[in-house]
């Protein structure tokens, strides 16, 4: 084709000459031609010859490029597996993350003797930090997925006087259908709305008194959950647990079936792009068997008092957080509140046998409706600064304790521990968040657990995040 | 358990709900919403998780979010440790087996291209590195092309009813935005080589792409707020060499930037980042028309 094409170009070309030439001058043009058509084709063979000595050239040169590109990739998927150490004995390691805590806190009264007057001692570790430096507890969390089915959670809690506490440890599935989840072992209730954070995530060091109160601070529960979340726009999440109910108010009866159980509904939403919110109503019930906890008489003796019956809380919670254009970086604002109802039926038995000794075992109805809630919120007004506020109260509400009421035998002298007293406390924070990863704390607190006693408490504390990257729950 | 079993009931007979034919996509942040959209048209109910003016860094597993990922088919996101903050927690509670990690329903963009400044080695006292290299992949183009051709596939696994669609809609994306990005890199070659200071480092596949010099951040360390002593030192190092402008994205505060601006008398620009960011970026062409735009006007 090449060929031809010049061919015919040569022709048009001696065909454009002047068209006025004579005959001789036409042969003599002929003859021109004749050698331009050969030199022509001459010149064509040797393009030809170099036209595919060059494609050979060129086919070389493109399968080395490819070779460079299989190289290229080689090299690159060396450097990624670097990188991720995928293919090493570790590639599997699950999520491990670190928590750092500890405070330095001044306190007006002595934190060992604290209590709160008026309410059944919760059991749990409620008390305020030691005097002076205190280290915190130091979280051990280790999370992965299990396989498609199941993801595993455990924290341990390092306790700074020695000895592991096993914070939460539990399965979680993820493969149930229609918008369950069922998790098995030892978990954080989900009544309320702080119960489920851990503490090296809350806005104040310490638990609101409804919670240090009625459910010892924090409600583990060793047992099932099974949530389901609705398939609305508008957040509805149901959930029910089942446990062994060995936590207060519950208490370790060893005795088969289900100890306590809780039923727990949340909604939550957002209200345009700067409003997000979720409120709840929760309920517990559990039925504690020789609940036990140790007071002093009048006459300052040793009593051993216990409580079998059944114990029943209410929970409302709510929580509306604001952050313009939901952007929190540089301010954002969180409110908090939460209302307790905590009932409790059942005979209440005194025993001073092992103190004065003066009536010995003695058995009475107890009736007891008290309520209990706390306000915060929390101001983030530079982006690493934040100023919060809370308001707890509980109201000893209507305690009838059967003995004391009888007059035959203990008087409510006996029972210092549920005088009558509607303990309030007020808290200010003010933290520094230099990263997510790092939290300074400066905590005061007017504390009126105590009947006639109010505790001043100054607070100094640390929480720092090592590790993973762990998510916080709204 | 009498109540139990009555919650049992309530939500089973609750869940029965009414079939949905269309996709349900769950998208992080607002460019893949929009290229999610692009892809599927109408034949899928796209949600944005989070807008132009979050901080991507910083978004709450919001009770919304949950709800949202409760019913979604497919989740599309950055991945590369973006979301780390909060969506594993949505994932968990939301109780949709589909979207898992390893499903067909979840769908990471990071995974399709070639990340840029991966850290040889990671450390907290970096500031906030991501292992996986900077997840801000959206701002070169050419990545959307890659993206867009694998979601579309994975649009069409997933509701293969309408697979022809999804591969003819995303063919069709594709001419238009191969013509767009001719168009652009046309448009943007005054920035060539321009010297920028940026907030945060999350115009490195924008520069990378359209041969823009970054010479300092506002921010010390990733993810740090600024100091005025990092400013004091930049505003030095801006005496001694120059940059031509201060580059911050829509969700960037804008204090030390217009700050550093006035000192070292350099225009502020503002970019909107991703869709939805400024009101010309309507949509994934408009955030590219918008961005060049507004960069070609200080180059100059």
């Amino acid at each position: 084709m090449f060929k031809s094409q010049l061919i015919a170009a040569a022709v048009v070309l001696a065909f454009a000459h002047p068209a006025r030439a004579q005959e001789s001058e036409l042969s003599k043009i002929r003859e021109e031609i004749k050698q331009l058509k050969e030199g022509y084709e001459k010149r064509i063979q040797t393009l030809e010859q170099r036209l595919s000595e060059a494609e050979a050239k060129a086919g070389k040169a493109e399968s080395a490029a490819t070779n460079a590109e299989q190289n290229a990739a080689r090299a690159e998927s060396a450097t990624a597996a670097a990188v991720s150490a995928r293919n090493g004995e570790n590639a599997f390691n699950p999520a491990v993350s670190l928590i750092l805590q500890g405070t330095y806190a001044r306190d007006s009264q002595d934190p060992n003797t604290y209590h709160i007057t008026g309410f059944f001692p919760s059991g749990g570790d409620v008390g305020p930090p030691k005097r002076s430096f205190g280290l915190g507890e130091t979280e051990l969390n280790v999370t992965a997925n299990i396989d498609p089915y199941f993801r595993g959670v455990a924290i341990a809690s390092l306790a700074p006087e020695g000895g592991v506490n096993v914070e939460e440890a539990y399965f979680q599935t993820l493969a149930l259908p229609k918008g369950f989840t069922l998790k098995g072992g030892r978990f954080f209730s989900g009544i309320g709305y702080q119960n489920e954070i851990h503490q090296h995530a809350w806005d104040f060091q310490d638990a609101p008194l409804p919670y240090k109160a009625f459910l010892g601070g924090q409600l583990k529960q060793d047992g099932v959950q099974l949530k389901w979340v609705a398939p609305t726009d508008l957040l509805v999440e149901l959930g029910a647990e089942l446990s062994s109910g060995d936590q207060f108010p519950g208490n370790d009866r060893n005795k088969n079936g289900v100890g306590g159980s809780a039923l727990l509904a949340h909604v939550g939403g957002d209200i345009g792009d700067s409003y997000a919110w979720r409120s709840g109503v929760s309920y517990l019930t559990t039925s504690p068997n020789d609940r036990s906890y140790q007071d002093i008489d009048s006459l300052g003796g040793a009593v051993s008092n216990s409580f079998s019956g059944r114990a029943r809380i209410w929970v409302a919670d709510g929580i509306l957080k604001w952050a313009p254009h939901g952007n929190s970086r540089q301010n954002n604002f969180k409110l908090q509140g939460e209302y307790f109802r905590f009932t409790q039926d059942g005979t209440l038995t005194y025993n001073d046998a092992a103190g004065s000794g003066r009536f010995g075992s003695v058995t009475g109805p107890l009736n007891a409706t008290q309520t209990g809630w706390y306000g915060q919120g929390v101001w983030q007004f530079a982006p690493t600064w934040r100023i919060g506020y809370r308001y707890d109260r509980l109201n000893y509400g209507s305690l009838n304790n059967g003995i004391v009421t009888s007059g035959i035998g203990p008087g409510a002298a006996d029972f210092p521990l549920l005088l009558s007293h509607s303990p309030t406390r007020n808290t200010v924070m003010l933290d520094w968040n230099p990263t997510e990863f790092s939290r300074l704390r400066l905590q005061l607190a007017q504390d009126k657990s105590r009947l006639g006693l109010t505790d001043n408490q100054v607070l100094l504390q640390y929480v720092y995040s090592l590790g993973a990257h762990g998510a916080h729950k709204f | 358990m009498h109540t139990f079993r009555i919650v049992l009931i309530l939500a089973l007979s609750l869940s029965a709900g009414p079939a949905f034919t269309a996709l349900n996509i769950f998208t992080c942040t607002p460019e893949w919403g929009a290229l999610s959209k692009e892809l599927a048209g109408d034949k899928a109910n796209v949600y944005i998780a989070t807008n132009a003016l979050q901080d991507p860094h910083h978004v709450e597993a919001r009770p919304s979010l949950i709800a949202r990922a409760r019913s979604a088919d497919l989740v599309v996101c950055t991945g590369a440790q973006l979301e780390i903050g909060w969506l594993p927690l949505v994932m968990t509670q939301a109780g949709n087996s589909k979207i898992q990690v390893g499903q067909p329903g979840y769908f990471e963009a990071s995974r399709l291209v070639n990340m840029l400044e991966v850290p040889s080695s990671v450390d907290r006292s970096q500031g906030d590195v991501h292992p996986g290299g900077n997840p801000h992949i959206h701002l070169d183009p050419r990545n959307i092309s890659k993206i867009a051709s694998a979601l579309a596939e994975r649009m069409a696994q997933l509701d293969s009813a309408d697979a022809d669609g999804y591969r003819g809609r995303a063919q069709k994306f594709l001419e238009r935005w191969q013509q767009a990005i001719t168009r652009w890199e046309k448009e943007a070659a005054p920035v060539k080589g321009m010297k920028v200071v940026v907030y945060h480092k999350n115009m490195t596949y924008l520069d990378a792409w359209l041969g823009i010099r970054e010479v300092g951040e506002i921010e010390p360390k990733p993810g740090l707020p600024p100091t005025t002593a990092h400013l004091s030192e930049l505003l030095g190092r801006l005496e001694k060499e120059p940059a031509k402008a201060v580059v911050r994205a829509a969700y960037n505060e804008p204090r030390a930037v217009e700050w550093l601006s006035q000192q070292a008398r350099i225009p502020a620009v503002m970019l909107p980042f991703t869709v939805g960011g400024t009101d010309k970026a309507k949509d994934l062409f408009g955030l590219f028309d918008d961005t060049i735009e507004r960069l070609v006007a200080v180059a100059k």
